[in-house]
């Protein structure tokens, strides 16, 4: 049975279908691609899996159990994580506290005992402060855990966002457009990261990115959304060399 | 590494309380031995009240982010619940217990009207959640100002109309007399007693910042879609951070009318130009910088006073010195230079000159 499981997912605002009858299986391990053109509904997709948006129909199934139409939070304790097209950092935070709030569901202890600084506070949060560092040196950013968040450069807080989301320790990874912004050397440093984060968490993830060097560098399979429908589906190379798809991108 | 990052929040919290501590020692010292004017005497539990008002409002405007508007509301329920408990037991209890019990009631109610508040209020943004949380600072003043309260034999009375409606015994007693309020509130507090509270709080909201709740909640306000990605309970800790910010809010309502014998809601006290002023300390203090916060609440408040004598001159120095606090604490020309000359880099260097 695939970890991800989408029937017939579809959503309208007021006239206009954004996604229409969106499926798609994800196995556990796969890396997996989700491109289009500008406007196709690849980011409102990302929302209806992470319940921003509450679908008008479908169903999704994560790993046996229906979230189809569940709050974000409880969406994310189910097991999706995700990143965001337009950086959403903590960013009064610093990097070290931004990982520790993605772990907050996983090292629990009560306000109270914070308050008190009860026995307990002090072992949560020296597990947390070391599991967050272990996840900050993967990305390469332990030396700036001290940092202000909003202090990092662009690349590094998009890895940070990825290490954030790790945190909460998911099943399933989305990532919207890791590579936006990045020149060709962060984006190959980006594709080795996704790849290391696949292998050394042994974990799910899908991607939208517009970037093809890296689609077709890393994902095993794509969806093709156009128009909020999709086009294609399949092995990355084929998806690729179907006329639907060049046609989609490039034009007549 | 990893003991460093908590002994640093740890340190800093330290410094905090210790210049409660010190200012403490300090002012006491001065009343006990006569130095301080009767005027200045009078101030030290309002300074403490205040100061109170200030670091609990910046729990709600600089950690949770939402600018509220009506935090003196809270104070005024905490007032109202603990001197109408303490009006009542006047006789039944000593002075100690009395204060503790009144303390405790003052704060639950308050915190419960913050989190009764709190639910349909947090649910809007910006200048709407300002606007409403101001209305509901003045419908809570409004309320007490209307409520009468009277005891005889047979039990208590209430009424929104007048002492008469009442219709007590012979024996009745008025405890709420409507506008005029609460009369005969034993000053059960003092200085000590003030400062306690003071320091209590600063342990309570600096110890919630900086603990895993304290990461949500600023978490929320710097960016609350993200803090829902990653599974933080928006709702729960938004509450969580206003009940709080109500309940110490109540606290140092408990300290304002255990230090007069009469309580009555006015404008003055308990309505909104309170709310601003105590907006103004956190605003001028720094938006989350608990520490500056309350300095600021207590220069401010002991300003105005003290310059009484120059009378005319005493709202245009007043002035002036709100307008040099924004500019030290907020421009980018002074951090630098606060940067470039503070204490910390100062010794900083001299341990590195005396290492080498």
């Amino acid at each position: 049975m695939a970890l991800l499981e989408v029937k017939n997912l579809g959503i309208s605002f007021g006239g206009l279908r954004a996604v229409d009858s969106f499926e798609i299986n994800i196995e556990k391990g796969q890396l997996y691609g989700l491109i289009g053109p500008n406007g196709a509904g690849k980011t409102t997709v990302f929302n209806l899996l992470t319940g921003v948006y509450k679908p008008s129909d479908g169903k999704v199934t994560l790993d046996g159990k229906n979230i189809t139409g569940a709050r974000t939070t409880q969406i994310n304790q189910a097991g999706i994580a995700r990143t965001f097209q337009n950086i959403r950092l903590f960013k009064e935070l610093t990097v070290l506290e931004n990982v520790k709030a993605g772990l907050h569901n996983n090292h629990p202890y009560s306000t109270v005992e914070g308050i008190l600084r009860l026995p307990r506070f002090f072992k949560v949060e020296k597990e947390m402060d070391q599991k967050a560092l272990e996840l900050l040196k993967v990305f390469d950013l332990d030396k700036e855990a001290d940092y202000l968040a909003s202090n990092l450069p662009y690349g590094k807080q998009r890895k940070l966002e990825i290490a954030r989301a790790l945190a909460t320790d998911p099943k399933l990874l989305l990532l919207d457009e890791p590579a936006a912004g990045m020149n060709p050397n962060e984006t190959r440093e980006l594709m080795d990261t996704i790849r290391f984060v696949r292998d050394k968490f042994e974990m799910t993830i899908l991607l939208i990115e517009h970037d093809m060097k890296l689609v077709s560098g890393i994902c095993e399979e794509l969806t093709v959304l156009n128009f909020g429908q999709v086009l294609a589906q399949g092995k990355t190379q084929d998806v690729l060399n179907d006329p639907q798809v060049i046609k989609a991108y490039l034009g007549e | 590494m990893k003991k460093e990052r908590i002994a640093k929040s740890t340190k800093s919290t330290w410094i905090t309380l210790g210049i409660v501590v010190v200012a403490y020692v300090i002012m006491q010292t001065l009343a006990e031995t006569g130095v301080l004017s009767s005027l200045v005497k009078g101030l030290l539990v309002p300074l403490c009240t205040y100061a109170i008002m200030a670091v609990s409002l910046n729990l709600t405007v600089g950690i949770l982010g939402e600018l509220s508007l009506g935090h003196a509301g809270f104070m005024c329920v905490g007032a109202f619940a603990s001197a109408f408990f303490s009006v009542c037991m006047k006789e039944s209890l000593p002075a100690g217990p009395r204060f503790f019990l009144a303390l405790l009631i003052g704060i639950l109610a308050a915190a419960l009207s913050g989190f009764l508040i709190g639910i349909p209020v947090l649910r809007l943004k910006g200048d709407y959640l300002a606007i409403v949380t101001l209305a509901f600072g003045e419908i809570i003043k409004n309320l007490v100002n209307v409520l009468y309260v009277g005891r005889d034999e047979n039990g208590f009375h209430f009424s929104i109309k007048d002492v008469l409606s009442l219709g007590m015994g012979k024996e009745g007693k008025v405890l709420i007399n409507g506008a005029q309020g609460i009369t005969g509130t034993p000053k059960d507090s003092n200085f000590t007693i003030a400062a306690i509270l003071l320091f209590l709080t600063l342990i309570i909201v600096l110890n919630l910042v900086n603990s895993r709740s304290g990461r949500a909640i600023m978490a929320i306000r710097d960016n609350r879609i993200a803090a829902e990605s990653i599974g933080i309970n928006i709702t729960r800790y938004k509450l969580l951070a206003f009940s709080i910010s109500a309940g110490l809010a109540g606290m140092a309502g408990v300290l304002y009318a255990h230090n007069l014998s009469t309580l009555a809601a006015q404008p003055k006290n308990f309505g909104y130009n309170m709310s601003i002023m105590i907006l103004v300390y956190v605003v001028l203090g720094g938006i989350g910088n608990i520490r500056v916060s309350m300095i600021a609440a207590v220069i401010l408040t002991l300003l105005p006073e003290l310059l009484r004598e120059l009378q005319d001159y005493r709202m245009l120095i007043y002035s002036i010195v709100l307008i040099v606090m924004m500019l030290f604490n907020w421009s980018p020309k002074a951090k630098e230079w606060r940067e470039k000359y503070s204490l910390k880099r100062f010794l900083g260097k001299k341990a590195a000159k005396e290492e080498a």
